[in-house]
Order: structure tokens, then C-alpha cells, then sequence
């Protein structure tokens, strides 16, 4: 893994990063380099609320707020930004506007790094719709100002579409703190991580991969 | 939130009928739905802050509930209502979990517009 100067991440719900980026950022902190996350929404609308049910549509963005906060810390990320966004209506937000803040933002951070959904290729469409703006605000950069950009992708068609991954990381050396930071959003994968302990516990060979790899492709433009 | 109580809840409609009041109410089967079962038709309905003023709301069926509100110039209603809750604002939160305990259907009742 190449040393970067500064990475931004911009997802947007909070748990977003726990799944597929939690171990790369670890490994990025662990070699002294900063990271902002920009996190769009609150991950209002969530289904999960426990059950019986601990929580409310009211009172679940305070709870997704505070699991956010403990995440970030348990990659060790000091500058953690809530946009304000709404779960469910980025992709009806003015893309232009959108993409105007994403470009703020940027400016702002500097980075060497930028880490955020492929658009078209993240099935939910507050992915889509955030990797779609911030892949607009880095085009309107000149080439060579242009940070690299690196994607996740999870849609069936990804593999197909968009060839093999690029970059693989090897998250096996931060695995517990990745699974920590799974942890952290207790509202939304309290049941998951259950079924996850048990295939670790067991070698299962596919959770292990898919826990201790961690996939981008690149942003060509 | 607890299981709905059919007296409790019927108190509340009563209680915030006949005034401005706001209207949060979700559908929803998840944005992965069709990601994981492509067989799967996915829907939902959104819409929060609507400001309406109801004449009548009534509790119906024997669980999952129904509540329906008759408004001067129309209606409002929901189904699979399983669980309630009269928030710290006076809110009347009313909410269907599916049987893996996820949220399903969201219908609150509120005298000021939700945040």
C-alpha cells in the first residue's frame, strides 16, 4: 500500500465505512497519515431498530450519530464531518449543488486520496448518487490537480462491468479493529455480527476474505 | 416502543384530532431488496411534515393494526401498525416491525413539524 499525504472518505450513511474501508484506513493511520470522513446522512431511514424495538425513526439518527462517533475512533480518524444530509433523498438532492459541496470540501481537505462509492455500481442509490457527485466535483478539477480516486463497488454486475478490482488490501493485521468498528454500529449489525463471529470462529474461507480484503477500482476519467 | 395498545392509541388519535398537526409517514422494504432476491418487486412511500387537520382517527383489526385518519378533504392511513410510543414531545410514534423485528411502516403524529 503506497503512503498517502491525506485521504478523504465520503459516504454517505454512517456503517458505510465499517464494511469495506474500516481496515485500509487503519492501516493508513498506522503509517501517520490523516483521514476525514464525510459522512452525508445519519442513516435516518435504517430498518434496524432492534428487537423488541430500542429505538424510534425519531430518536435512531442521536443513536447512529454516537455509534458514528465511536467508529471513527475505533479507526483512530480525528476529523469526522456530518453534512446534514437525509438517508434516502441524496439522489433527489440538485446534483449540481451537490457536487459544488463535495468540491468544497475537497479544496478544503487536500487530499492525495479520495475513497467513496462507484457511481451506478453500489446499489443503494444514496451511494450511486454520492460517488456520482463527488466523481463530478474531482472531474471539474484540472487532470493534474485531479487526487486519485479510489471506488467501492458491490452491485452483481461490478465484477462483469467493470473488470477485477484494482486494488486488493490485506486487512488481516487490523482485523480486530475493523471488526470493532463493525461493532460500533451496534443499532445496525448487532444481528450480522453474530452470524460474522460464528463463520470467523468456524475458518469459514469465504467470510475470512471477505473480512480481511478490502476492494477499490480505480476512477478513470 | 412497546406493542400497541389499542385504548392507549385510540386516546392519542383522539387527542390530536381536530388540530394542525404533522404527519410522518414511511413505507418501506429496504434499499437491498432487490439486491438480495432479484425476484423481489421493491416499493415504498415516503413523505414527512405533511400538515394536515383530521375530524376522525381510528385504530382498527386485531393486530398488526390499522389507522386510518378522516381529514376534511381526504384521508391518511396505514397498515401493519405493531408498536407505539408517546414520545417526550407529545408525539404519537406508531411503527410496524416485519417478524425479524425491521421496520416495515412508520406513521407519527406530531403537533410540531418533526426535526
Amino acid at each position: 500500500m503506497e503512503k498517502e499525504r491525506q485521504i478523504l472518505v465520503i459516504f454517505p450513511h454512517p456503517d458505510d465505512e465499517a464494511f469495506g474501508v474500516s481496515g485500509t484506513l487503519a492501516l493508513h493511520i498506522q503509517k501517520g497519515t490523516p483521514v476525514t470522513y464525510a459522512c452525508l446522512t445519519l442513516g435516518e431511514m435504517g430498518r434496524n431498530l432492534g428487537n423488541p424495538p430500542f429505538a424510534t425513526r425519531e430518536s435512531l439518527p442521536h443513536i447512529r450519530k454516537v455509534e458514528l462517533q465511536n467508529a471513527a475512533n475505533s479507526i483512530g480518524i480525528q476529523d469526522l464531518r456530518m453534512l446534514g444530509y437525509r438517508d434516502k433523498t441524496v439522489e433527489f438532492e440538485d446534483p449540481e449543488k451537490l457536487a459544488d459541496h463535495m468540491g468544497e470540501i475537497i479544496a478544503d481537505v487536500n487530499p492525495s486520496l479520495i475513497i467513496t462509492f462507484y457511481p451506478g455500481y453500489s446499489v443503494h442509490p444514496d451511494h450511486d448518487a454520492t460517488g456520482a457527485a463527488v466523481v463530478k466535483a474531482v472531474g471539474r478539477l484540472a487532470p493534474e490537480k485531479r487526487p486519485k480516486l479510489h471506488c467501492v463497488a458491490f452491485s452483481k454486475n461490478s465484477l462483469d462491468e467493470l473488470g477485477a478490482p484494482d486494488i486488493v488490501n490485506d486487512v488481516t493485521a487490523v482485523s480486530d479493529q475493523k471488526i470493532a468498528t463493525i461493532q460500533a454500529h451496534a443499532s445496525q449489525t448487532q444481528l450480522m455480527i453474530q452470524n460474522m463471529a460464528e463463520k470467523l470462529k468456524a475458518n469459514d474461507p469465504d467470510m475470512i476474505a471477505w473480512v480481511n480484503n478490502e476492494r477499490f477500482w480505480t476512477y478513470k476519467f | 416502543m412497546e406493542l400497541v395498545i389499542v385504548e392507549e392509541v385510540q386516546k392519542e388519535l383522539n387527542r390530536l384530532a381536530n388540530q394542525d398537526v404533522y404527519i410522518h409517514l414511511e413505507t418501506t422494504n429496504g434499499a437491498y431488496a432487490t439486491h438480495n432476491d432479484e425476484s423481489f418487486f421493491s416499493s415504498g412511500a415516503f413523505i414527512r411534515n405533511a400538515l394536515v387537520k383530521y375530524e376522525i382517527g381510528q385504530i382498527k383489526g386485531n393486530g398488526p393494526y390499522r389507522i386510518g385518519l378522516k381529514l376534511n378533504i381526504g384521508w391518511v392511513y396505514a397498515e401493519g401498525i405493531t408498536h407505539f410510543e408517546v414520545d417526550d414531545q407529545n408525539r404519537l410514534l406508531m411503527a410496524g416491525h416485519d417478524y425479524q423485528g425491521k421496520l416495515a411502516v412508520a406513521f407519527q403524529i406530531s403537533p410540531t413539524p418533526f426535526e
